[in-house]
């Protein structure tokens, strides 16, 4: 190891280094330049497997809109929130994104995405949905397709366990678990709950009247009665064996314990049709059905989920961009794009369209997307949802008690507010001095 | 004149390595140690009016942060107990390679050199089955010693463990090829000479090939030290930190902090720390290696 590892001793002359530099950075600057170069087509960024089979609407909104040109880019899920992010730090987002509900809030506090006007639209969606994409009042990004979560159930162990249709409230419910926890048949779960997902928690503790955040969404709220009661029914279906405890790791095979009749509930959502549909083997096919999510006393609510699509404020063309996300939530070319790949539309005249009204297991959702309810619209809610199944999973695991989970889970979510309290007590202190 | 003429030429054949370096190395390095004293954030991305200059606050609040001294501690595990084991095995198996009774020794060296260059997330998925608690090889060789199955990847007390033996069976490849030159450049003479002085096996492995591997030890434990602070591609793939933060590492604490949740300021702040943990492990080694040596 040398101790002087860039290996010079002696001052140099500083223009020279300044010559070099500039040689240096030449084609840098230049490249810069050359791919400014600007392009007559619109770009649109959609995920996964939406952004595949996008392609195959955008040639019909290319034949009415001559001129315009519609490049596709796919992008992963997995790596979506990140690339969008730094697309916008780098000044490099496309025309119109696909946006997943909840990161409306933030696009839009970053002042990155334009509102839309499209009243009689916006009439027709799912007002829950609806609700998931206006920040303060003005619709940020159109819904596109929408996801809820619901319960995904075996018809068979349920009459096996002598219980008639699927439960309608919690007492029901977990009669239900109990009954199928105790019939014979090797070991068997009731439900499946995977620990990493907070949302399971969360429809609970809305159903139960919590509202997770108070005060204009500045702090945590995780120690009311509602919550508490919510968290209490949480940890009691692991205490009580009705769900194992596991991680996301752990679930390589979902579909083949769902075969084997190893749990009977599953709290999951639309994208889970098309999957169980293709993946049981056929006997099982008639014996798993949905419905609503049960309630505290009967029919629950459940998450506003999903994806919309907003046009970017850095687009050149903002009116082409506005038609062609028209164009894409329009009710016909969302039932197209149910057929294509299974999503839910967000336009409720779309449903009542033949190929939606008589699809099997999807009269569940319709019903569940009447009582869907978004989640808190910050920025920060990404974060927080992960803090939720973060204290839930070391409640579940017995590493913090019930008390001390939820008192840890709300200094965490406080804290992480602090800007958030910070930013709006600012704008209100700037607005009374002029 | 002379001493004139000579500066420049050095500047000459050194400038483009300094550029490069003082562009994608120092500038960025200063830039994130002013970053890690702002709350720079979503918030801040959207509008510079946003940021504050809070000074040690964000030092202030990982020292009090139990998920950083959960990743430290972790970290800290993979490398007393991960760090030693590869070292050992790529030895071993460096040992065993260039024994001159080994045949083909040009394709044992490439077979388990291949494990390096294999692509870590293909290396993921295979180990995720064998990981597997019911159909996983790992635990079917278990069952058929008579113990009963582990859920390698789901409990907490066995995911680390479980990342530190595909991270040693992923990366003992590389230390070994190191460690073979090593041995290859041992002189042939200084063994024929302790045969004949009598010296046994393990004689000769201890007062022969141990010394005069010496610096190469320095190297391979100096890198595997760094390398393995570094943890994160392989909880990043395998478990994504979890169960219960069993296998957070401070690397991927600061990659979430960073580029999941955005806070960039916080981040810097643990890269930071990192960066000095690691420059505090290689000092302590290095003056280990010169007090032992005097």
């Amino acid at each position: 190891m040398s101790r002087n590892p860039l290996g010079f001793h002696k001052p140099f002359t500083c223009p020279r280094l300044c010559c070099w530099l500039g040689l240096c950075l030449m084609p840098v600057l230049l490249a810069g330049c050359l791919t400014d170069e600007a392009t007559p087509s619109l770009t649109l960024w959609a995920m996964g497997r939406e952004g595949e089979a996008v392609q195959g609407l955008t040639v019909e909104f290319e034949r009415r809109h001559p001129g315009v040109r519609v490049q596709v880019q796919q992008i992963p899920w997995s790596a979506a929130h990140e690339k969008l992010l730094t697309a916008f730090a780098g000044d490099a987002l496309p025309d119109v994104i696909q946006l997943g509900n909840t990161w409306v809030p933030e696009f839009a506090a970053l002042d990155a995405i334009l509102p839309l006007g499209d009243k009689n639209a916006a009439a027709d969606v799912f007002p829950g949905i609806l609700a998931s994409s206006q920040i303060d009042g003005r619709l940020m990004a159109m819904p596109w397709y929408v996801d809820t979560r619901l319960l995904f159930y075996r018809k068979d162990l349920l009459a096996l366990a002598g219980i008639e249709g699927p439960p309608l409230n919690w007492a029901e419910w977990e009669v239900a678990l109990a009954r199928i926890v105790a019939l014979p048949g090797g070991p068997r779960f009731g439900l499946l709950l995977p620990m990493s997902e907070w949302q399971p928690l969360a429809i609970l503790a809305l159903q139960a009247g919590a509202t997770l955040l108070r005060d204009a969404d500045r702090h945590a709220d995780f120690q009311s009665p509602a919550f508490r009661r919510a968290f209490g029914f949480y940890l009691d279906l692991f205490r009580q064996g009705y769900a194992p405890a596991l991680a996301e790791a752990q679930l390589s095979n979902v579909y083949q314990d769902f075969a084997e009749g190893r749990f009977a509930f599953y709290i999951t959502g639309p994208w889970n049709l098309g999957e169980l549909r293709q993946r049981l083997p056929a006997w099982v096919q008639e014996h798993w059905d949905t419905a609503p999510m049960p309630g505290t006393d009967g029919p629950g609510v459940s998450l506003a989920g999903g994806s919309s699509l907003a046009v970017c404020r850095s687009s050149r063309q903002p009116e082409a961009a506005r038609a062609l996300v028209k164009f894409l939530t329009e009710p016909e070319q969302q039932v197209a794009f149910y057929r294509l790949t299974g999503d839910l539309p967000a336009r409720r005249s779309a449903w009542s369209h033949p190929d939606l009204a008589h699809a099997p297991h999807i009269e569940a959702f319709r019903r569940q997307l009447d009582q869907v309810r978004p989640m808190p619209q910050i920025p920060e809610w990404e974060r927080i949802a992960d803090k939720i199944s973060h204290f839930a999973e070391k409640a579940v695991r017995g590493e913090l008690g019930e008390d001390e989970a939820l008192a840890a889970l709300e200094a965490e979510v406080n804290s992480i507010l602090a800007k958030r309290r910070w930013l709006m007590d600012k704008a209100v202190t700037g607005e009374s001095q002029p | 004149m002379k001493r004139q003429t000579a500066i420049p030429a050095v500047v000459w054949f050194v400038a483009p390595a300094l550029t490069l370096i003082g562009l994608f190395f120092f500038l960025p390095l200063a830039a994130s140690l002013l970053l890690s004293f702002t709350d720079f954030d979503i918030y801040a991305l959207g509008r510079l009016d946003r940021l504050r200059f809070i000074g040690f606050e964000n030092y202030r609040r990982l020292l009090n942060d139990p998920m950083f001294w959960t990743a430290l501690k972790n970290t800290l595990y993979f490398v007393i107990v991960g760090g030693p084991l590869s070292v050992l095995v790529s030895l071993g198996a460096a040992l065993l390679v260039n024994h001159r009774l080994t045949r083909f020794q040009g394709v044992f060296r490439t077979l388990l050199f291949l494990p390096v260059v294999t692509t870590l997330v293909v290396v993921a998925v295979v180990w995720r089955y064998l990981y597997h608690p019911r159909y996983g090889f790992l635990n079917y060789v278990l069952g058929l010693a008579g113990l009963p199955p582990i859920d390698w990847l789901g409990d907490p007390d066995w995911a680390m463990p479980a990342i530190i033996l595909m991270a040693v069976w992923k990366n003992f490849g590389f230390n070994m090829v190191v460690f073979i030159a090593g041995l290859q450049s041992i002189p042939r003479r200084l063994y024929e000479a302790a045969e004949i002085d009598g010296a046994d096996g393990w004689a000769q492995f201890r007062y022969i090939t141990l010394p005069m591997l010496a610096p190469i030890f320095l190297f391979v434990t100096l890198i595997t030290l760094i390398g393995y602070f570094q943890l994160f591609a392989e909880p990043y793939v395998m478990t994504q930190g979890g169960p219960a933060d069993s296998t957070l590492s401070v690397a991927l604490l600061m990659f979430q902090e960073g580029f999941r949740w955005w806070n960039f300021g916080y981040a810097a702040a643990v890269a930071f720390v990192l960066f000095l943990i690691i420059l505090a492990g290689t000092l302590i080694q290095a003056w280990l290696r010169r007090w032992r040596s005097k």
